[in-house]
């Protein structure tokens, strides 16, 4: 079995047309208030996108501009205010939990433990969902596991200490737990966020080669520029919860628009590989 | 990659077997009268051959009706603590959580004193009178839990630290409320003051009692047992658990009450038993790992082999009189916990 097709949840899967969308975000949004009676705190104004199979999605913004709402309200951990998330035309809040962890894995900043667990029983806790809820693993599971933990090139951490190996290395054993998932959506919260330049782009770049080799729907959370810039298909740009623009990078990053979003002095201009690059001008890292 | 199988599983839960079998044959040898090992053995084997006339009358007394019973006892409180103890770890994710800390055990106690004095004003057959305490304790411990639940929440999320001190706060009140109720009320209680807040085993019961709590442990320990592998996703925080597929609310559900039923259970034949279910649980964790599909059985067998033990102590170190059991359990349980706590930072 090659790695790839363990990953395929079937064939059909695989060799569906990706024209129709996979994902499909309508008119969506959110309101939160810590007390009903009171104004809302935070509200996500109505949001819509779309994203096909194979295909890497940023969602980019400044602090507080609805981001992690947004990904939340994907995930179906929170359910919209008013409009719908369509997952292979199914409304994700409205699955049960275990249905919902099937098909959408979610990939968090952290992950602390309680007790101290090796990695490959870390990935396997992303089979849960897919067996009886008291069971013993079978080979599958083990199979999938493994070849996760190979996908992610993290094979030599099976055995370690969740909390004995590096912030980079436990970025991979983590988003290998979300591939034995075997979702059809992946998402991510700042995966980036404590990782050094080489396990950045490390880790997007394995994202981009597993959104290409399992047809995995990516839809990716992020304050780095250039990096969804390099690796995105489409971002969607927020500021203050509200949805300014979603198109393909090109078409995002002008310089006007940035400048205005992040509220900082940037240049933009094409980088060697045919996708924009943006300079700070204030010294500030965007 | 060496995922469990049931065959690793039912080998730990045998070998813990073992010891409590040894643990059982030395609480049945000692004692204010000692019993040899031969007499015991011959004993055993006339007993399981239905042979029970020819057991010596005096031997046959002090085994059957009155250490025997007692070890029984102390198997069940011990492994119900310490499921319960395990279950409320995981659940809380805090690994200081226990009955006794967490103030439950004492709000078992005080709805166990609340229904031996109510009892006699409610005119009850004899039977659902004997059901009053454990209920009165369940409801007692049910109560305190959620309780402390919400004293432990802060903008919706646990926080360990507030936890802590808000069962230890909550155990301190309902200690005063056991020594205010013990001392303004005497009818239809018959144990003390150090019972409640100590623990003590020697109370001798029906036959009936010794199944009900038999089969209140299975009930309650098979409820936290088909959630295992949920409990395991709980460790990495409710959030991780659901986007992994579990029901968390669900799972809360069914935890916290087992989790209660089974201390209200242990604490209305026993008292409050300190640290059963803070250490044992956290022995069996360095020894099989926190994988709650071993977790579970090997603290229940583990909790039991520690309260026997616990137990045979507290009847001989100062015979014939004895102690608390609780005091025991305080006393070789605290300094064990120090020196697991101390290992695990080094």
């Amino acid at each position: 079995m090659s790695s790839s097709s363990a990953f395929a949840r079937n064939t059909s899967e695989v060799s569906r047309p990706s024209a129709e969308p996979r994902l499909s975000v309508e008119q969506v949004s959110y309101a939160y208030s810590a007390n009903p009676a009171q104004a809302p705190l935070f509200t996500l104004e109505a949001t819509s996108f779309q994203a096909k199979p194979g295909e890497i999605v940023a969602i980019l913004g400044p602090n507080a501009s609805g981001k992690s709402t947004l990904l939340k309200l994907i995930a179906g951990a929170l359910a919209p205010m008013s409009g719908r998330i369509l997952l292979n035309g199914f409304v994700t809040h409205s699955l049960t939990p275990r249905t919902r962890a099937q098909r959408i894995a979610v990939v968090q900043q952290e992950s602390t433990l309680l007790f101290p667990a090796r990695a490959w029983e870390f990935v396997l806790q992303g089979r849960h969902a897919h067996g009886r809820s008291l069971r013993f693993e079978s080979e599958d599971d083990v199979l999938i596991a493994k070849n996760a933990l190979a996908q992610v090139g993290a094979a030599e951490l099976s055995d370690r200490w969740m909390d004995q190996i590096s912030g980079g290395e436990k970025q991979r054993v983590i988003l290998a737990r979300a591939l034995a998932q075997q979702p059809l959506l992946l998402l991510l919260d700042e995966p980036t966020l404590h990782l050094d330049i080489a396990a950045q782009v490390g880790l997007l770049d394995s994202l981009r080669r597993l959104a290409a080799a399992n047809r995995y729907t990516v839809v990716v959370v992020t304050h780095e520029l250039n990096l969804a810039a390099e690796y995105a298909d489409q971002v969607v740009l927020m500021q203050r919860g509200r949805c300014l623009r979603v198109g393909p990078p090109s078409s995002i990053y002008q310089r006007e628009l940035l400048e205005q979003v992040f509220q900082t002095p940037l240049s933009v201009e094409l980088g060697a590989s045919g996708r924009p690059r943006v300079t700070v001008l204030s010294g500030t890292q965007p | 990659m060496r995922p469990l199988t049931l065959r690793r599983l039912l080998l730990q839960c045998l070998l813990l077997v073992l010891i409590l079998f040894i643990v059982v044959v030395i609480a049945l040898k000692f004692g204010a009268v000692p019993v040899s090992l031969y007499a015991l053995g011959r004993d055993v084997l006339r007993f399981l051959l239905g042979q029970t006339s020819q057991i010596s009358s005096d031997y046959g007394l002090i085994i059957w009706n009155i250490r025997g019973p007692r070890i029984l006892l102390a198997i069940f409180v011990g492994a119900s603590l310490s499921v319960a103890g395990t279950s409320f770890q995981a659940l809380l994710r805090n690994p200081l959580a226990d009955p006794y800390v967490l103030g439950v055990s004492s709000g078992a106690s005080v709805g166990a004193i609340l229904a031996l004095i109510a009892a006699p004003y409610l005119s009850l057959p004899s039977t659902l009178t004997a059901l009053l305490t454990p209920v009165g304790a369940f409801l007692g411990a049910t109560a305190t839990i959620a309780a402390v639940y919400v004293l432990g929440r802060r903008e919706g999320q646990i926080d360990s630290t507030t936890l802590l001190l808000g069962g230890v706060i909550t155990g301190s009140f309902l200690s005063a409320i056991i020594t205010l109720l013990m001392g303004t009320v005497t009818s239809g209680n018959n144990r003390g003051m150090v019972f409640w807040l100590m623990g003590n085993l020697s109370t001798s019961f029906q036959k009936s009692v010794y199944w009900f709590l038999g089969i209140g442990f299975f009930v309650g320990a098979g409820a936290i047992y088909t959630t295992a592998t949920d409990l395991n996703l709980l460790l990495a925080g409710e959030k991780e658990a659901m986007h992994l597929g579990v029901d968390v609310r669900r799972v809360r559900l069914v935890v916290y009450i087992a989790a209660s039923f089974l201390t209200g259970l242990a604490v209305s034949v026993s008292g409050s038993i300190a640290y059963v279910g803070l250490i044992v649980p956290h022995v069996m964790r360095l020894i099989f790992g926190s994988d709650h599909r071993t977790l579970l059985p090997t603290a229940a067998f583990g909790g039991a082999i520690a309260v026997v033990f616990a137990d045979t102590l507290a009847r001989t170190v100062v015979a014939p009189t004895e102690i608390a059991v609780g005091a025991v359990t305080a006393i070789v349980g605290a300094p064990l916990f120090i020196y697991l706590l101390r290992r695990r930072l080094a």
